[in-house]
């Protein structure tokens, strides 16, 4: 098999050849610094290409196919015409919470990709408590959703804002409770070791019932946590024009647009390395040769093949789904999703003990 | 890692959060005043980061910035008219202030200038070395050993449920009223 360590170990050992341990650090952090937000920025262009093409299937359309084949160039000339877009100047909004809160939002979206781990060795950093980081980091975006409804002076914002924070807020707790149920069967919160640990058995199988109960909770509420599909009131827009984001224009609406869809993959992303086994290969006891062949492809395409798996879920739920009311939605977060999580924590006590 | 890379970081996380500290407490704007106070908390896990504490840079992280600065925002967004959210600074207000804040600074000090008294110089560890193991940490909080947490831990869920409980007693409408 072969792993991205041996890139990123030859790179640091190249390094510190010819230079001290400080410049060598310093020179590591700013590559690593223009890697992520470059594949940062690649992937959402991808990913918005991915979005209409797939929305326009379900529609019986065709989607974008004039630029480029398959209309593939379509989404890098949407990103060319966002970047020289003006930034129009509102009156009367506080200017310093109305350009932090893009910032705001983008920022926690970065460092929650940054911990996710592509491959052996291809993780910005591998916290001991790494399954917590990422769970602190997210909610760092909540505060910039209030505040960009907040500072832009507009009722539509501030309303989406309200609805987006109570929303992000609830669906969080189901969240977490669904990650912890597997931190309890892999006992480590190291996203490494628990992507280790699945080399025979991803968690989906190892935990059993309540690991696919949890698998579920996961992907209702990660989906939620989004903004997106039947669950996007924040942005509803037959009511509220566009949500927290109307007033935002050129890239600070980019901001938001980039990391409402960065979101999507890292949700996508944590589900893979939990419940799917990160970049680890299919592996079925007993079938040697199916287990070579599936060995032989590498491991960043695992990743990234359910990683898209699960986006695809999250894109046929969204051009699926009609909306949901506001009581609706906090109904199935404090009435059925949170105390099943609940009961579903204990579900996996009984199995760690038993089983 | 190199002394003066930790001392230039510590330098920068330290000017950042004096100047972002002044602005929340001068600030006239409710909300921007929480927005610096949030800076501030994300520069105090920079701190815990600094010295290896991952698991207490993280609960700063998730409790204060992703908690307890929402609740705030949320305070003032559902109590406050939205063009009343300016507060006003009165003379008595800074002195009260800078009363607390000595108080608090000859505290620390004190504290510090012990401390430095007692331990040797040698053994000081102001950057940690090495990362606290999180199992390590799970056991402290749930033992019943020494130096072992569960009887705090118990007493403060039971705290927590009660404040539950009387929320909802607070916030539930009478269904038949007499």
């Amino acid at each position: 098999m072969f792993h991205f360590e041996v890139v990123t170990q030859w790179i640091d050992e190249f390094l510190r050849t010819y230079l001290t341990d400080v410049w060598a650090l310093l020179i590591e952090y700013v590559l690593i610094g223009v890697v992520i937000l470059g594949v940062y920025a690649v992937l959402a262009l991808v990913l918005i290409w991915l979005e209409r093409k797939i929305c326009a299937f379900f529609q019986c359309r065709l989607g974008p196919t004039r630029v480029g084949p398959l209309g593939l160039l379509q989404s890098v000339a949407d990103m060319v015409k966002i970047l020289l877009k003006e930034l129009i100047k509102i009156d009367r909004v506080d200017p310093f919470l109305f350009r932090l809160a893009a910032f705001m939002v983008i920022i926690a979206s970065i460092c929650t990709f940054g911990a996710i781990p592509f491959d052996k060795g291809l993780l910005v950093i591998d916290f001991n408590i790494g399954v917590f980081y990422l769970l602190a980091v997210s909610s760092l975006g909540v505060v910039g959703i209030l505040m960009a409804g907040w500072a832009s002076n507009n009722k539509y914002t501030m309303i989406g804002a309200m609805r987006s924070g109570a929303q992000l807020i609830s669906y969080e707790l189901s969240c977490g409770l669904a990650m912890m149920t597997i931190v309890m069967l892999s006992g480590s919160l190291q996203l490494s070791e628990i992507v280790e640990q699945q080399a025979y058995a991803w968690n989906l199988w190892r935990g059993g019932i309540p690991a696919i109960i949890a698998f579920v909770i996961y992907l209702i509420a990660g989906h939620a946590e989004t903004n997106r599909g039947p669950f996007d009131l924040p942005e509803a827009e037959s009511e509220l024009t566009a949500g927290y984001h109307t007033e935002y224009s050129g890239i600070q609406f980019g901001f938001f647009y980039l990391a409402e869809y960065l979101n999507m993959f890292i949700i996508a992303a944590i589900a893979t390395t939990l419940f799917l086994g990160g970049w680890q290969p299919l592996y079925i006891p007993g079938w040697d040769a199916f287990n070579s062949t599936m060995a032989f492809i590498p491991p960043v395409m695992w990743f990234f093949a359910k990683a898209f798996a699960c986006v695809l879920l999250s894109l046929w739920v969204r051009w699926t789904m009609p909306r949901l009311r506001i009581d609706q939605l906090l109904n199935l977060e404090w009435k059925i999703l949170m105390p099943l999580a609940l009961i579903n924590i204990l579900l996996m006590a009984l199995w760690v003990i038993y089983l | 890692m190199d002394p003066i890379v930790n001392l230039v970081i510590f330098a920068g996380l330290a000017l950042a959060s004096i100047v972002l500290s002044v602005l929340a407490v001068t600030c006239k704007s409710l909300l921007r005043a929480a927005t610096y106070l949030l800076l501030v908390l994300i520069c105090t896990a920079g701190f815990y980061l600094l010295l290896n504490y991952h698991f207490l840079a993280a609960v700063q992280i998730s409790v204060y910035a992703g908690g307890v600065v929402i609740l705030f925002i949320f305070a003032i967004f559902l109590t406050t008219n939205k063009d009343e959210v300016l507060t006003k600074h009165t003379t008595r207000k800074y002195i009260r202030g800078a009363v607390a804040a000595i108080g608090g600074m000859a505290l620390v000090g004190y504290v510090l200038w012990k401390n430095m008294l007692y331990t040797p110089v040698e053994n000081q560890t102001m950057i940690g070395d090495q990362e606290m193991k999180m199992q390590s940490i799970g056991d402290a909080l749930m033992g019943t050993e020494k130096y072992q947490y569960l009887l705090p831990f118990e007493v403060l869920s039971l705290l927590l449920l009660a404040v539950i409980i009387g929320g909802i007693v607070i916030a539930r409408k009478e269904s038949n009223e007499k």
